[in-house]
């Protein structure tokens, strides 16, 4: 065992050398690998960061609500099915809440309607298209990660009595008061003139998903004073316990079924959804992303150790009479299998990091030059570029490590 | 054999070969380049073994070396079935039994003395500091202890085949096996290598010099002289003319 550890110690120092001696054929080998390491360190940090925008995203659903919507929040092939479902109205919101009010022990907390739509909003000379009015009851916030940066969200007094204030996204406050606070200033949605009374905090879009940066939230009654015609209602309902979906779910069906006033043979005319089913849906995409990209980044640290293969035949070839030599002075196969492998993944292990310290650069850059693209640069990474570049350097250095190991001593120390 | 060869062996023996051959497969044709060796070497003596090329010399010095093994026959070194090791058990006798000392020297070119001297000892599985005491001591032995940190390029030629001499004895082997250690040296430098070797035989090493020359073998205390694959003849001190009838000589 102390022997394998010496001969270990010695081959390291062999490789030192050797990279020393021959500095730009292992700067020219290493670069295959330098390459590599950057373009799998970089595909990594973008799958990472997808997948983080993608979770982020999705936190805007909140992991303990469900959605009582016309459509679920999946593909469905028979559309027809759903299309003439009657619409979700608010007040099914007022009716769920008495029955879990009446309901012992029930798995629900609250149910909270809303009601959206697409308009503009202005504040003297800026205007934000496109935005999305959510109108909702001040239980909203109990339903969802929404924060405020400064303000607050509107009250119970403001919310029954329909008065016209707003909280603003984090983007739409950033393009209407580019340098003031929006705070008690009036903007203008629809013609109507709406009070600022907070600000979101700034969350972060990804890839077009939802976010709440860009849209605003007002009291239901100001909502369906101005804009009731052609707007989705939906209600969302909060958990008691996240662990218990299933029972509230079977529990938020029975109860919307009783608000629907079903027959026990009809089928629910309504879907309950959660931000699971969502994620079930992404989570394909996410993964084929994932994979399709490491598996082309792969392919040029593929070619990378290809490389570092060839090289090290070159090696093993240039040196055989000293293998020959360090045969006769009893070297074992095993120590000059050991003695190349460590040289090839010397090589791979220098590529490995000079690659992984330009990635980290690299990431460093974009995430300067695009604030928005959620670049996520982990110690996993790191760790995981390593053990990659350890694995390509064994990979690389087998072949001609076992060729090398397994010369005939008499012929290798013929060879000039 | 000892009285009719007059050899008085000093000690036990260190190699006992009996009836080796050693064939090689040339493409169709199958080369006998030894077709039946008996030899004994006892500790302490110092063997020339010679004979042209194509006489089966370098074959049987590979074969004496554990670099190869026989095709039939027997080989025991030090008691030791050698015949029937393998490349790992080979390696592990190679190591610590025999010193190898090459024509062309073969030291490692980018290390320096002391890292080449060393060397076998790594393979032996000795402790740092220990190898580094032992290298240094050999060094100086054969004249280089001012030289250790000097690498092969820094140095002579005679002073090469000293680091290597100095290597192959390092791990204290049972034989120093010499392959034309002059060979690629001038004669003065050779006869110091010569001074050398005898040196170490005064002390107590068994040598087995491999070589063609006749002033170099002249050195040794038994010369055997092989000729297509068989020991023609095995004597004890050097005949410089071969067909000059000599008592001693014995053929095989």
């Amino acid at each position: 065992m102390k022997r394998f550890f010496y001969e270990l110690s010695e081959s390291w120092k062999i490789a030192a050398a050797q990279m020393r001696s021959n500095l730009t054929r292992s700067t020219l080998t290493a670069l295959g690998v330098i390459i590599g390491i950057i373009a799998v360190t970089l595909m990594g940090t973008a799958v990472n960061g997808i997948s983080i925008g993608f979770d982020k995203s999705m936190a805007v659903l909140g992991d303990d609500v469900l959605y009582v919507t016309q459509w679920p929040w999946k593909p469905v092939d028979d559309w027809w099915n759903y299309r003439d479902r009657k619409k979700i109205k608010t007040e099914y919101a007022e009716t769920l809440n008495r029955m879990i009010a009446a309901t012992p022990n029930s798995n629900l907390v609250i149910a909270v309607p809303t009601s959206n739509l697409m308009r503009s909003i202005k504040y003297r000379g800026n205007q934000v298209d496109n935005v999305f009015v959510l109108g909702t009851t001040s239980d909203f916030i109990v339903t969802s990660t929404i924060d405020c940066t400064s303000g607050r969200f509107f009250n119970e007094l403001e919310s029954r009595g329909g008065v016209n204030v707003v909280v603003i996204g984090y983007d739409v406050a950033d393009a209407l008061f580019p340098s003031e606070s929006p705070i008690d200033k009036s903007v203008l949605i629809n013609g109507q003139l709406f009070k600022v009374v907070g600000v979101n905090t700034r969350q972060g879009t990804f890839l077009g998903l939802f976010s709440w940066d860009s849209m605003v939230a007002m009291p239901l009654a100001a909502f369906n004073k101005y804009f009731s015609a052609k707007s989705d209602s939906d209600v969302r309902v909060k958990l008691k316990d996240k662990t218990r979906l299933a029972d509230a779910k079977d529990e938020l069906t029975g109860l919307m079924r009783r608000v629907r006033g079903l027959p026990p043979e009809k089928k629910d005319d309504f879907s309950i959804n959660e931000q699971q089913a969502f994620k079930s849906t992404l989570d394909p995409v996410k993964n084929s992303i994932a994979i399709a990209g490491l598996f082309i980044t792969g392919l040029s640290l593929f070619v990378g150790a290809i490389g570092i293969m060839n090289i090290t035949f070159v090696s093993v070839k240039e040196r055989t009479k000293e293998i020959g030599t360090r045969k006769a002075l009893g070297a074992r196969r095993r120590t000059i299998l050991l003695q190349f492998l460590i040289e090839s993944t010397a090589l791979c292990l220098l590529g490995g990091f000079i690659g992984l310290a330009f990635a980290y650069l690299m990431c460093f850059g974009i995430g300067k030059a695009f604030p928005s693209f959620p670049i996520h640069f982990s110690v996993g990474l790191v760790f995981l570029s390593m053990i990659v570049s350890i694995f390509t350097g064994l990979f690389s250095g087998f072949a001609p490590a076992w060729t090398a190991s397994r010369l005939d001593p008499v012929a290798a120390l013929r060879y000039e | 054999m000892e009285t009719r060869n007059s050899i008085r062996p000093r000690g036990p023996v260190v190699i006992d070969i009996e009836n080796i051959t050693k064939d090689y497969v040339m493409g169709e044709e199958v080369v006998h380049a030894l077709r039946g060796v008996t030899l004994q070497i006892h500790r302490n003596e110092y063997i020339a073994i010679m004979g042209p090329s194509g006489s089966g010399k370098s074959t049987l010095m590979n074969m004496l070396g554990c670099l190869d093994t026989p095709t039939s026959g027997r080989y025991e070194f030090n008691g030791k079935n050698v015949a029937e090791m393998d490349d790992d058990e080979l390696a592990a006798v190679r190591n610590r039994e025999i010193g190898f000392v090459f024509q062309t020297f073969n030291l490692l070119p980018r290390s320096t003395s002391l890292r080449n001297v060393e060397l076998p000892l790594i393979y032996a599985g000795i402790e740092p500091e220990r190898r580094l005491e032992r290298a240094t001591q050999v060094l100086t032995d054969v004249g280089l202890g001012d030289r250790i940190h000097h690498k092969p390029n820094e140095l002579s030629g005679g002073q090469r085949q000293r680091v290597a001499i100095a290597r192959a004895l390092v791990n204290g082997p049972s034989i120093v096996l010499a392959d034309e250690p002059t060979g690629n040296l001038d004669s003065k430098t050779g006869e110091e290598i010569m001074d050398l070797l005898e040196h170490l035989y005064e002390r107590g090493n068994t040598i087995i010099l491999v070589t063609h020359e006749r002033d170099i073998a002249a050195h040794a205390r038994r010369t055997v002289h092989l000729r297509d694959g068989l020991i023609e003849m095995d004597h004890a001190g050097f005949i410089p003319e071969l067909d000059l009838p000599i008592a001693e000589i014995t053929s095989t």
